[in-house]
């Protein structure tokens, strides 16, 4: 019996072709546009996700901030040895300071940054060397004119294919030679080129560039047995201590912490998928009124046929299962050409908005799922009219 | 065959609306209707004869009165009880042929087959043997927008017997064909009815209840007078076999 009224709804549904079809746009939309969302926030979320993990992994950023009154007071070396020495978990801690700079090379200018980094900090952050070598441990403390440059430095001012290693160039007036070039680290949340950088010794960038002892910002790494808790405790209590800050007064620096950014963003990330997907789903619903109003008409426009069957003995369930297998069938078309919708739709959005592509099978089962339930809810309404009508007025209908 | 009759009405009522609109179209109708009989209803318009028919297809209940339908008291069924008498023992016939638009001669005829579960292979065989039997097998893929209206009758006829049924029900079969066709029809009941299938027919044409073996006279929503039909004297004692 089942099977019959299935190639009965079919029947009727090709029937009428160009109406079934407008019918379930609505529910079409609804699927595609979930389907969409959905798939795009999980490409955004992976995206982002990656993006964090070029930071580095169990990482704090120490930055000073304005303090209460109005103080700004940088860190020092000793701040950094204090976090590296006092705090248990701690595995490296490095300062960095950075500033503006044009390189010269070969004639040509750009315009990059020149960070003080130590090879502790290219740990910290999880730097890898494309070629060449890191500074040695004599060059980091003597400050020797040696640099490592960015991917980006290398494109700009080096021919491709010529090695900038053993290569002399100028930042401003400093002059350094190329030992090596690091591995690109990405762009932070689509932000500066990350990549647009040269690295040299921290104390050479204080003692040439910046002209002070002061370090820009702390970056710590610490051992992932412990927790991000714990260790922001330990920071936060240290750098007071240092700092001589007083009860109640407000720290005069910040914390970042990398699983923490990771955290706010897939959760704002999350929430505004939802929030978007919730308003696709509300077409859904509007599909579903569509549904229900054409088959309404459907029932009104087969008074006729509903009489016949009911005539020769069609019991009211059967006639209800009919109209109601229609109104699933016409939904689950609609949700099967949505899936397919949101599909080419989110493919070709991550693809040209340049996010990765993230198939989510449970997405797409639960909307075609919610799609074969809005039949059954809007279907059922218009099935019963139709079983409950009286054969002998139905016969008589027009 | 026993002398039970296969219909049986006693003080049939039916009363449509209610209070001051209250309308009684039957008023207490007695008839007892023998198997194998072929049965002509006449009378004027409006004299109840289509309600006695809906009353007697299952399709409608009386208002009080005792029907009873093969020995079952059909007025104190339900409407999916009464539905499942319709599929078993009834064909009707009605007189706007009431066939699915849009819909072969062949799918029209296996309908009643579908709600009787049967398999595709045996409701198509069974249809295209009804369609034999009216004549229209060539025609059965024709929807009825492609067929005249005599031919249309004969399938909605087809439809009727392709459940083999005990009783044919028919409302003015013939009401919307020439009188050539309307032969036709009822040369083809009577051959049915020789096969020992039980017809009622609501006719307002004496050439076609001539056809039958016993004619039924309503008024006003009461049997006037039963008397034999023309050829009654011919069919009398042939029986079911024919
Ligand atoms: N559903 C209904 N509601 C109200 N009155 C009805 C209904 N059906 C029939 N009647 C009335 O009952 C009476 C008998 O109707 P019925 O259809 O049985 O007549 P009929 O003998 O078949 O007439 P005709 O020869 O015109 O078909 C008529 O007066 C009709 O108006
Ligand atoms: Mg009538």
């Amino acid at each position: 019996m089942f099977g019959t009224t299935l190639m009965l709804a079919f029947r009727e549904i090709r029937r009428h072709l160009m109406r079934s079809f407008l019918t379930t746009l609505g529910i079409i939309i609804g699927v595609s546009a979930v389907i969409t969302m959905v798939t795009l926030g999980r490409g955004v979320t992976a995206d982002i996700e990656e993006q964090i993990s070029s930071l580095g992994s169990n990482v704090f950023f120490v930055f000073p901030i304005q303090g209460e009154r109005g103080q700004f007071r940088p860190f020092d070396e000793d701040d950094v040895t204090a976090v590296r020495e006092q705090i248990a978990g701690v595995k490296s801690a490095a300062g960095q300071v950075d500033s503006n700079v044009v390189a010269i090379y070969n004639g040509q200018d750009w315009e990059t940054t020149v960070e003080g980094v130590s090879g502790e900090f290219m740990d910290a952050r999880g730097i890898e060397m494309d070629v060449g070598r890191r500074f040695t441990e004599a060059e980091e403390t003597s400050g020797a004119n040696v640099c490592i440059i960015g991917p980006t430095v290398q494109e700009e001012l080096f021919l491709t294919g010529e090695s900038p290693i053993g290569e002399r160039m100028r930042l401003n007036n400093v002059s350094c030679q190329v030992i090596g070039v690091f591995a690109s680290r990405g762009s932070v949340g689509g932000g500066g080129d990350e990549d647009n950088s040269v690295f040299m010794p921290l104390t050479n960038v204080q003692r040439r560039f910046t002209g002070n002892d002061n370090i820009g910002y702390m970056a710590v790494s610490y051992d992932s047995a412990y927790d991000s808790a714990t260790m922001t405790n330990a920071l936060v209590d240290l750098m007071r201590e240092r700092r001589v800050l007083l009860e109640g007064q407000a720290n005069d620096f910040d914390i970042v912490d990398t699983a923490q950014i990771n955290e706010t963003v897939q959760s704002t990330v999350g929430t505004m998928t939802i929030m978007v997907a919730a308003i696709a789903a509300i077409s859904l619903v509007v599909g579903g009124v569509g549904i229900m109003n054409i088959m309404l008409v459907s029932v009104t426009e087969r008074t006729r046929e509903i009489g016949i069957r009911l005539a020769i003995g069609a019991l009211a369930k059967e006639v209800r299962l009919q109209f109601l297998t229609e109104a699933v069938v016409l939904c689950c078309f609609g949700g099967l050409v949505g899936m397919i919708l949101g599909f080419v739709f989110s493919y070709s959005l991550a693809g040209a908005l340049g996010f990765p592509f993230i198939f989510d099978p449970f997405i797409n089962i639960l909307s075609f799922v919610i799609s074969a339930l809005i039949g059954i809810l809007f279907g059922y309404f218009p099935a019963r009219r139709a079983s409950q009508l009286d054969p002998i007025e139905a016969l008589r209908h027009e | 065959m026993s002398e039970q009759p296969i219909i049986e009405l006693k003080g049939i009522t039916k009363t449509f609306g209610e209070g001051a609109a209250a309308f009684q179209a039957l008023k207490g109708v007695d008839l007892s209707i023998k198997r194998g009989d072929f049965v002509a209803v006449m009378g004027p318009s409006g004299s109840g004869k289509s309600t006695t028919m809906n009353i007697l297809g299952c399709l409608d209940v009386p208002t009080s009165g005792v029907f009873k339908f093969l020995g079952t008291e059909v007025q104190s069924l339900n409407k999916d009880q009464r539905s499942l008498l319709r599929r078993r023992y009834l064909g009707f016939v009605f007189q706007g042929f009431n066939l699915l638009a849009r819909t072969t001669a062949v799918e029209n005829v296996e309908l009643p087959l579908l709600y009787r579960g049967e398999h595709k292979a045996e409701r198509r065989e069974a249809a295209l043997r009804a369609l034999d039997r009216v004549g229209l097998r060539p025609w059965a893929d024709h929807t009825p927008a492609e067929l005249s209206g005599g031919q249309q009758q004969r399938v909605a006829i087809a439809r009727a017997l392709v459940t083999d049924p005990e009783v044919l029900l028919a409302d003015e079969p013939t009401g919307n064909l020439d009188s050539e066709r309307s032969i036709e029809i009822m040369e083809f009941l009577s051959e049915l009815n020789g096969q020992g299938i039980t017809i009622l027919m609501v006719t307002h044409e004496p050439e076609m209840a001539e056809f039958a073996k016993t004619i039924v006279h309503f008024k006003d929503g009461l049997v006037e007078r039963i008397e034999n039909g023309a050829r009654n004297h011919a069919h009398a004692g042939s029986g079911v076999n024919g």
